[in-house]
């Protein structure tokens, strides 16, 4: 590997941006693949398999053994709402493998008892969100039910191209949200982007339940090909 | 995505830049029963010092063996390790799976 090529990966890394190795194993042969050029890539068809599944693995075309290294950013779920579900969610992302951060303005909520390893921002949305560079491997869950709160997190979350956003409430209350953060300024695309109700219909009662629901839903967001996401 | 030990991608750019012989050591097929999976990886240098796993412990120091090798004559090497390997079954990949490992010097131009 040339150590431009290494640089570059890193670099890419740093940035959060994927990027994917291809490498001839017969001969050592080796070009970097960065996000911006998928599309217009030969390989393109495997390339953005790889990515979605977040695997790396060997190919063949024309005979070649190619080698793809996939280096994706680690995922991020930003949960908006110190509540009793978050309490359930943020440690089940964990497991996943999502860095988790969570964000409620009111105090007795976020607090560190009640989130015990986890980054917890005891601040309004407006001053929290835009240190976080949220950005495309990002889930983004608004669950406090306050619109004080939901409704400008949700806002910050439409221009940082987030691959889920989903909010808490019923279609009711749903619609209503709808009118609202278009009068904010949303357009229906926004608000389509909206899961809600959150989560997939398991039938989810608890908490832990309904946490279930919402990484099932994010994960099929994040895996499935565009087409059969839930 | 979900894969937090690419940190070692950092030290081998630092190890390259700060004058030594590097290698990377990547998983790049598995079969069985694999301890990691493809795209796991490993850096070397040239006193022998390495991070990162291709095995979670059960071939690494051949690994670093052939890595040291390629770090001289900086042709790239592919490693096959498993149960019907009889090098292999020494050094431990006990668990049964197959596993190939591409080895190639950082720094070649």
């Amino acid at each position: 590997m040339k150590l431009e090529t290494l640089s570059h990966i890193n670099i890419e890394r740093a940035a959060r941006r994927p990027v994917i190795v291809v490498t001839d194993v017969a001969n050592g042969e080796q070009r970097l693949v960065k996000a911006a050029d998928f599309a217009a890539d030969p390989l393109h068809a495997e390339l953005d398999r790889q990515l979605r599944m977040g695997k790396s693995a060997m190919i063949e075309v024309d005979g070649k053994k190619l080698f793809l290294n996939v280096y994706a950013p680690t995922a991020r779920l930003v949960i908006i709402g110190a509540v009793h579900i978050s309490q359930a969610l943020a440690p089940l992302a964990r497991s996943l493998d999502y860095d988790v951060t969570v964000v409620d303005p009111r105090t007795a909520f976020a607090s560190p008892e009640r989130f015990p390893d986890v980054s917890l921002i005891p601040e309004w949305p407006d001053v929290a969100l835009p240190p976080l560079n949220i950005d495309h491997y990002t889930a983004f869950v608004a669950v406090t039910h306050d619109p004080k709160i939901d409704d400008p997190a949700l806002l910050h979350a439409f221009a940082r191209n987030c691959f889920y956003i989903g909010a808490l409430g019923s279609r009711k209350t749903h619609a209503k949200r709808g009118d609202r953060l278009k009068a904010q300024g949303a357009t229906d695309a926004d608000i389509a982007k909206i899961h809600a109700p959150i989560g997939l219909n398991i039938g989810a009662v608890s908490p832990s339940e309904i946490a279930v629901s919402i990484m099932a839903q994010i994960t099929a967001e994040l895996r499935l090909p565009k087409a059969s996401a839930a | 995505m979900l894969n937090r030990d690419e940190d070692i991608l950092q030290a081998a750019e630092a190890w390259q830049k700060a004058g030594h012989g590097v290698a990377l050591a990547t998983v790049v097929e598995t079969w069985g029963s694999a301890p990691r999976p493809a795209g796991s990886s490993l850096v070397i240098n040239d006193d022998g010092t390495f991070l990162g796993s291709v095995s979670g412990g059960c071939v690494e120091g051949a690994v670093v063996t052939e890595a040291l090798d390629v770090i001289a004559s900086g042709a790239p090497k592919m490693l096959e390790f498993g149960v019907a390997d009889e090098t292999a079954w020494n050094v431990g990949l006990s668990c049964g799976g197959t596993i190939r490992v591409f080895v190639e010097k950082v720094g070649q131009s």
